[in-house]
């Protein structure tokens, strides 16, 4: 059940060698703490942040245009290649997997409904196989119907991931669906049989064999690699241009690198869609935008929805922030991803606890926030590592950090006296030279601790390889003494398990590098994972992903940071505005148009 | 002025002879001081040559200056920054200017520009001192040997000179500053930035003033005092040293002065895309490099900009008058 990395954070890196200019989390999210209501006026229906919690606008009309913009470029629009949380959003206008995340204002984004499938999956031989019946009378854009062998195929092509690299990768990893030795894709083995892996005993059911129990396996199917995508239509890498459409739009004018509008479907059925308003006639996106072109855009209304959900540049920001009308017209929810700091343990003195709880006693959190972004671009304090968004959250502090959330400097010495080292110590920290929001937090890191005497110097890494090479490389962390690794994690989807698996679990780490967990090495931790992994009631699951939280912070290898929070502003077009907690984002697939 | 310029040229070429027969006297006046006469009259180059000391006094006495009219560079003053409404942008106009901080702070963390800009100048004249002296170094030597001894040495030295100019060097040197341990050479951190910053200014611009030297080498050697030099039989070693060499310093002056302000822009270029000196330590570059975010608060990149631009105009300008002094035919 590895993969990789989570939904990618989408930064503005310019081509070769130049820095990031922005680095937002992929996500906000709904409104899980509704704390600002910021400078509401009773009488003005407009309210800041209000679609983080409720729909902003309501209407049913029908018609009209949305104008989309992306700053950069899909990774791929391809159903079964794409990794980019937006993408997965907004796939849902154009595709139906087997479940979605329904449609609605903050948490209910977060509920799982069947879409293609009539109904959630039932499990048997202890959560390893799964079977969903599929809806009949669904269709093509070509009018043909979709059968069972169709998401069969669909899910089989996105794990050839030479063709398609830049997908996730939770079909085909060691311990997922239990493919034939030696199976790489339709493409490269055709004559395969793969009936160990996907069964499909007749054109409506649609049974997967995992290698593993996999409890939450809803929240897998829900992945756009489970749109169907007809066999005699595929073109491979091309298909991301000739996507054959399931949902209620379809591709036209498609200008690869530059544009492309989506159309209504007419052989898309709203009898067996009970998911999809599909209000707008017509949604137009353009791509390669200047980002800041972008946002002066949204802030004339020329353009309605940034579709890549980073938030408004810098520049923006400070215009929108200090205007009392535009930010009344604009959204801040949390997203589902946390910038932490990992400390790792396997650097002396972190090696003792004392140590550990030193740093985090010693930080100043606001320092740390105001690093990335401050309050409204950055993200609220954290003090665990689940953000409020994900199911399983529990609010706990286990090192308070004092009234201004400037750091426990008692505490700390105290700390650094149990220790054994009263006059502090010397370590390093690592960041991602391209990220200029982590540099920002790795000087405030060294700003903090001076105060208690710990000796911080900063050492940066390339993004590419700072995993590979760097932070995620155990020998290398140890050798070169990196006692702190600036760190952070979105989850896949908003589930315990997408969220904790690759940073919590010591399994995932590897003599050889890689791993995003650089820090959490605790074998109670370990077992936990496993028996949640089995546990099929979600409640008792959820329950487990808050236990895991609590004993990874008892052992202070990750100091918390921020949950991220990103500044949206609202179209003034576009009616049923909201945010959706499943992304954080603006949820696409309910967006109407007044024209 | 048409005849000092005739004077100065008789006068330069009399010198060394002046030199070798041991009787400097005659004019009472050496190739230096009337080069300095002339310096004098440029006030332009005068202007550009006080300043430079003032930069290098500035860059000396950092800790003092701001000890007296600053912070340290490194200390952040986020209750200078507006966290309240989210911004993140220094409270007060101009970015935060004020007889406290005398131009403005960062925005995020609030450090105060002047210190680190007045930090920021010992890094960048440092680096660019040392990488100079570096290719000086190196070019004038083997621009002298390329240049005298000539034949198949000239030939291997000349593609040499054409290998490294067509050199991608800032591809190279963000490759090396990159891959670059953390300790190496029994150095450590910084002081490994710099020297790795200074090896790679330094090694790579040598051919141009090799080419220049070699060029007046090949000159030179023809020159009469050469040949009678030759004739009584002085051996290499002594003509290289007595009389090529001296009348080199003129050149390899005027080239140092103008290779100062390049390299001082390389240093900073490779800081702006971070391959430089580490932060938090200030650096010119960096600086920029960091304001490049924040372009809705000018502030923050007019200075450290503003410093990079009278730098290096600064040396240009004295560069210029110096060469124009030594060798006054070069420019009319």
């Amino acid at each position: 059940m590895n993969h990789s990395r989570s939904w990618r954070v989408r930064g503005l890196t310019a081509a070769g060698v130049s820095a990031a200019l922005v680095l937002a989390a992929c996500g906000g999210g709904g409104g899980g703490t509704g704390s600002q209501q910021g400078s509401s006026n009773q009488s003005s229906q407009a309210v800041f942040n209000a679609a983080s919690t409720s729909v902003v606008n309501p209407s049913d009309k029908k018609g009209g245009t949305l104008k989309f913009a992306n700053p950069g470029d899909w990774d791929s629009l391809d159903p079964g290649e794409t990794y980019y949380a937006y993408s997965w959003n907004f796939a849902r206008l154009y595709g139906r997997s087997l479940m979605m995340f329904k449609s609605g204002p903050g948490k209910e984004g977060n509920q799982l409904v069947p879409d293609l499938a009539e109904a959630p999956g039932k499990s048997s031989d202890g959560a390893k196989t799964w079977t969903y019946k599929i809806r009949k009378g669904v269709k093509f854009d070509d009018g043909t119907e979709v059968t069972s062998a169709d998401v069969k195929y669909a899910v089989l092509r996105s794990t050839d991931k030479q063709t398609f690299p830049n997908g996730p990768a939770y079909w085909e990893a060691p311990s997922a669906l239990n493919l034939p030795n030696g199976y790489k894709g339709p493409y490269k083995t055709p004559n395969m049989n793969t009936d160990s892996a996907i069964e499909t005993p007749d054109e409506y059911t649609i049974v997967f064999h995992m290698k593993k129990p996999f409890a939450a396996f809803d929240y897998l199917v829900q992945q756009p690699d489970t749109m169907p995508v007809p066999k005699d239509k595929d073109t491979g890498a091309k298909y991301r241009n000739s996507i054959v459409s399931t949902g209620p739009y379809k591709f036209a004018d498609m200008q690869p690198g530059k544009s492309f509008n989506l159309v209504r479907n007419d052989q898309w059925d709203p009898a067996t869609d009970p998911n999809r308003k599909a209000l707008p006639d017509r949604i137009e996106v353009t791509l390669n935008v200047n980002a800041d072109d972008l946002d002066n855009r949204l802030l004339s209304g020329d353009l309605d929805v940034d579709v890549t959900a980073v938030g408004v540049q810098p520049a923006a920001q400070s215009r929108v922030l200090q205007d009392p009308t535009l930010k009344a017209n604009a959204d801040n929810p949390l997203g589902v991803r946390n910038w932490y700091t990992s400390i790792n343990p396997t650097v002396p003195p972190l090696n003792n606890i004392e140590c550990r709880k030193a740093i985090m006693y010693g930080m100043d959190h606001t320092g740390y926030q105001t690093a990335y972004g401050g309050q409204f671009a950055g993200g609220d304090i954290a003090t665990t590592i689940l953000p409020p968004s994900i199911p399983g959250h529990v609010d706990f502090d286990l090192y308070p950090s004092g009234p201004d959330h400037k750091g426990d400097l008692d505490a700390a010495k105290k700390s650094l006296e149990a220790c054994g080292q009263p006059n502090g110590f010397e370590t390093n920290i690592a960041y991602r030279a391209e990220r200029p929001k982590e540099k920002a937090a790795a000087e405030a890191f060294q700003q903090a601790l001076g105060r208690i005497g710990i000796k911080l110097t900063l050492r940066p890494y390339p993004l590419a390889d700072y995993f590979a090479q760097y932070c995620g490389l155990p020998p290398y962390v140890v050798k070169n003494k990196l006692g702190l690794c600036i760190n952070g994690w979105g989850a896949d989807w908003p589930d315990g398990f997408g969220f904790l698996s690759q940073i919590t679990d010591s399994r995932v780490i590897r003599p050889a590098g890689g791993s995003s967990n650089t820090s959490v090495r605790i074998p109670e931790v370990d077992k936990m994972l496993d028996t949640a992994l089995t546990e099929l009631n979600t409640d008792k699951r959820n329950q487990i992903w808050g236990e895991i939280d609590k004993r990874v912070m008892q052992e202070a290898v990750i100091y918390p940071g921020v949950y991220s929070k990103a500044l949206f502003v609202r179209s003034k077009n576009a009616t049923n505005i909201m945010v959706t907690d499943a992304y954080g984002e603006y949820d696409y697939l309910g967006m109407g148009a007044q024209k | 002025m048409t005849l000092p310029p005739e004077a100065g040229a008789e006068a330069e070429a009399a010198a060394p002879e002046a030199v070798l027969a041991g009787a400097g006297t005659t004019e009472g006046r050496s190739l230096g001081q009337i080069a300095w006469m002339r310096l004098k009259k440029d006030k332009v180059a005068l202007g550009g040559g006080i300043f430079l000391i003032f930069l290098i006094l500035v860059a000396i006495f950092a800790p003092l200056i701001v000890k007296y009219l600053g912070y340290p560079p490194n200390e952040f003053h986020q209750e200078l920054i507006d966290t309240a409404g989210g911004t993140l942008e220094p409270i007060g106009r101009f970015g935060g200017m004020s007889w406290d901080h005398l131009m403005g702070v960062e925005p995020v963390n609030g450090r105060d520009i002047f210190s680190r800009v007045v930090y920021g100048s010992r890094i960048s004249l440092l680096i660019a001192f040392l990488a100079t002296l570096l290719s000086v170094a190196i070019g004038t030597t083997l621009g002298i040997i390329s240049g005298f001894i000539g034949g198949w040495t000239d030939t291997l030295t000349s593609r040499l000179m054409d290998i490294f100019l067509a050199f991608p060097l800032l591809v190279l040197a963000i490759a090396l500053a990159g891959v670059f341990p953390d300790d190496a050479f029994g150095l450590h951190g910084n002081q490994l930035r710099i020297a790795l910053l200074i090896f790679i200014i330094g090694f790579f611009n040598w051919p141009y003033i090799g080419r220049i030297i070699r060029g007046q080498t090949l000159s030179l050697r023809e020159r009469e005092f050469v040949e009678s030099a030759k004739s009584i039989g002085a051996r290499r070693g002594y003509i290289l040293r007595t009389e090529m060499l001296p009348n080199l310093i003129a050149p390899i002056l005027v080239y140092s002065t103008l290779l100062i302000p390049t390299n001082i822009l390389f240093e900073a270029a490779l800081s702006f895309l971070g391959v430089g000196i580490r932060p938090p330590t200030p650096s010119w570059g960096g600086m920029l490099s960091d304001a490049v975010v924040y372009y809705t608060q000018p502030h923050f990149m007019f200075w450290p900009g503003m410093a990079i631009f009278v730098t290096v105009l600064a040396f240009n300008l004295f560069g210029d008058g110096l060469r124009d002094a030594l060798d006054p035919r070069a420019n009319r």
